[in-house]
């Protein structure tokens, strides 16, 4: 007999999705709802004003200037951060003296919680007394102000991040390395294959599933991961180093525009489901060879 | 063509192979025989260049290749899980060392072309290592090896992972590949049967060290030791024991005759076209000592029953008592 409607299934599904309704959907719909709306304050009632805010978006210049910004924040660690991490890995999979110490030391920064991170980065860059420009002086020259230079405070921020993220992309490489069977590298040295050629044809094509996971996270926390600006520059100076959910931060609860922030927010969300849903269609169907 | 001298590997305190010596001709075909854990998948990883030795002394057409990369002595290899990559088709699997050695093209071409057909993959180049059977695959490996046109082609158990039918296929696919081809072979297993249908010559190894290299004729015929005595075999020479001498003799050696040494009946156990039959063969008052009788078809004796069993004098093999 077929069930229709399987009871005991809903309820064992209940309250995962009674969480996830609660608060990622209905809030989700909520935010939409509010970027076709608009009032004079939150307590006055809302009404519907169509696309409106998306047109005052369009006209924004710091909306373009965080998502210019991001683009280049993305760009400038997703990549370094998965090299990174791939080469950290390699190096404490082989067969040297103090693995453990060297796992351990790549690990840290991933430990920490981001807003230690930024303020032990906060002195390594500060401009008199911060680590990087005092050892820079021990060799003459006069280090930049990195958080304080519109020109550099970007870069400065992508550093601190790769220095984070690449230790937690590295675990998931260090496992993936460590399923992939001994005897292929073996077959692959008999037969005359340089190391580089082994890791081109043999360790890269089959960390790909891998690099596919690690791909979207560091994406995803590309545009996530906005806890060091609280700490480092506050987006500044005159939002060189602003990033979207920091904005999107900004105009809720210092500029206490909700519906515009409601407005970025389902901005927010389609960059992110776009680029999920890219990555999955496009890399997924490559690298799938079990 | 391929000289190994006093080849040694020591882990730690243990001597996985201890001064291991052999040698193997043009397009002979060895085999290395022993028990799991007698070193002798440590000794052909030791001929790739896999591992590297603690003494002694690899020469490959005279020339010593002990210190070479495993890529440098350009060998070939078969692994016991086939070690193909999942990622490649069958195309690329079996051309992987022609492109990692630059070989020209329409050189790749010819071979891979002559291999498919020997091997008969024509059907599955274009297909991932996961959509072969078991067979399919040791076929891979197969013909990644022969198309490297090595000197000398080394097997790792190349048939443990399949089974009892298709084993016995490859077995001899295997064996008259090599004679084809004129192959110079190292085969390593721990079976027996494979050793002694398929291999010119056999280095039986135990705990590392070699127990007798000879001939398989040679082996069953004139086992040097008690080891290998018990090794070859199926079910094992009967071991009796007497005061200055060990006296073997082949299950298949003992008659059940009208007259000859007394014996008595402890079990049969049927397997088909004979019988091996247990037999006690000592004092009736006195210690038992158990032989084995390879009987010729279904026997059919009662527990306790009173026999007698007799071998000729050629069958004995005499070992002294301290070996």
């Amino acid at each position: 007999m077929l069930k229709r409607f399987n009871l005991k299934a809903w309820l064992l599904l209940l309250p995962a999705l009674s969480l996830l309704i609660a608060f990622t959907h209905w809030p989700t719909i909520k935010s939409f709802w509010r970027s076709v709306t608009w009032a004079r304050s939150d307590a006055a009632p809302a009404k519907f004003v169509g696309l409106e805010n998306y047109e005052i978006l369009l006209e924004d210049p710091v909306f373009w200037k965080v998502l210019e910004n991001n683009f280049w924040y993305a760009l400038g660690t997703v990549p370094t951060s998965i090299a990174l991490a791939i080469m950290m890995a390699l190096w404490v999979n082989s067969k040297i003296r103090f693995t453990g110490l060297l796992r351990l030391a790549f690990f840290t920064p991933t430990i920490l919680p981001m807003i230690t991170v930024a303020n032990i980065w906060l002195f390594f860059y500060s401009p008199n007394i911060g680590l990087f420009n005092q050892l820079l002086a021990m060799i003459g020259v006069t280090g930049p102000n990195w958080l304080g230079d519109p020109d550099i405070a970007l870069s400065s921020l992508m550093i601190m991040t790769v220095w984070k993220e690449a230790g937690f992309f590295m675990i998931f490489y260090l496992a993936a390395l460590q399923t992939l069977s001994p005897e292929l590298f073996e077959a692959a040295k008999v037969e005359g294959a340089s190391a580089w050629r082994m890791f081109r044809k043999i360790t890269f094509p089959l960390l790909m599933p891998t690099t596919l996971f690690v791909l979207i996270n560091a994406l995803l926390n590309a545009f996530k991961l906005v806890d060091h600006l609280f700490i480092l520059t506050k987006g500044g100076p005159n939002n060189a180093s602003n990033l979207l959910l920091y904005y999107i931060y900004e105009t809720a609860f210092s500029f206490l525009d909700s519906y515009y922030a409601a407005t970025l927010t389902v901005i927010m969300l389609l960059i992110l489901a776009i680029t999920a849903l890219v990555q999955m269609l496009l890399i997924d169907r490559k690298i799938h060879y079990r | 063509m391929l000289k190994v001298e006093g080849l040694t590997r020591r882990y730690g305190d243990i001597t996985v192979v201890d001064g291991l010596s052999f040698h193997v001709d043009e397009g002979e075909f060895v085999a290395l025989l022993g028990p799991s854990g007698c070193g002798k998948s440590t000794s052909l990883k030791m001929i790739a260049g896999l591992e590297t030795p603690d003494a002694g002394r690899i020469e490959l057409e005279g020339k010593d290749i002990t210190h070479l990369t495993p890529g440098q002595r350009k060998l070939a290899m078969v692994f016991q899980s086939y070690a193909l990559f999942p990622h490649l088709k069958v195309i690329d699997n079996i051309l992987f060392g022609l492109q990692a050695r630059k070989v020209a093209k329409d050189e790749q071409k010819r071979r891979l072309d002559s291999v498919v057909e020997l091997v008969g993959l024509q059907d599955h180049l274009q297909k991932k290592p996961g959509q072969l059977s078991g067979g399919q695959c040791q076929r891979v490996a197969l013909a990644r090896a022969v198309v490297a046109e090595a000197k000398l082609c080394l097997m790792d158990e190349p048939l443990s992972n399949l089974d009892a039918k298709l084993r016995n296929e490859m077995r001899s696919e295997i064996r008259s590949l090599q004679q084809r081809l004129g192959m110079s072979v190292i085969y390593v297993t721990h079976d027996q049967v494979e050793a002694m249908s398929m291999a010119d010559r056999i280095v039986l190894m135990n705990g590392g060290k070699i127990e007798q290299i000879d001939v398989p004729e040679g082996l069953y015929n004139k086992p040097q030791t008690v080891f290998t005595a018990q090794f070859i075999g199926s079910p094992p020479m009967n071991i009796m024991h007497s005061t200055n001498e060990r006296l073997g003799v082949r299950p298949e050696h003992i008659e059940i005759a009208e007259q000859g040494r007394p014996a008595r009946v402890v079990s049969c156990d049927y397997h088909g076209a004979d019988t091996v039959v247990l037999a006690d063969i000592g004092e009736p008052e006195g210690k038992s000592e158990i032989i084995k009788i390879r009987y010729p078809g279904h026997a059919m004796f009662a527990a306790q029953q009173s026999i007698s069993v007799h071998w000729r004098a050629e069958h004995e093999h005499h070992f002294p008592v301290n070996q």
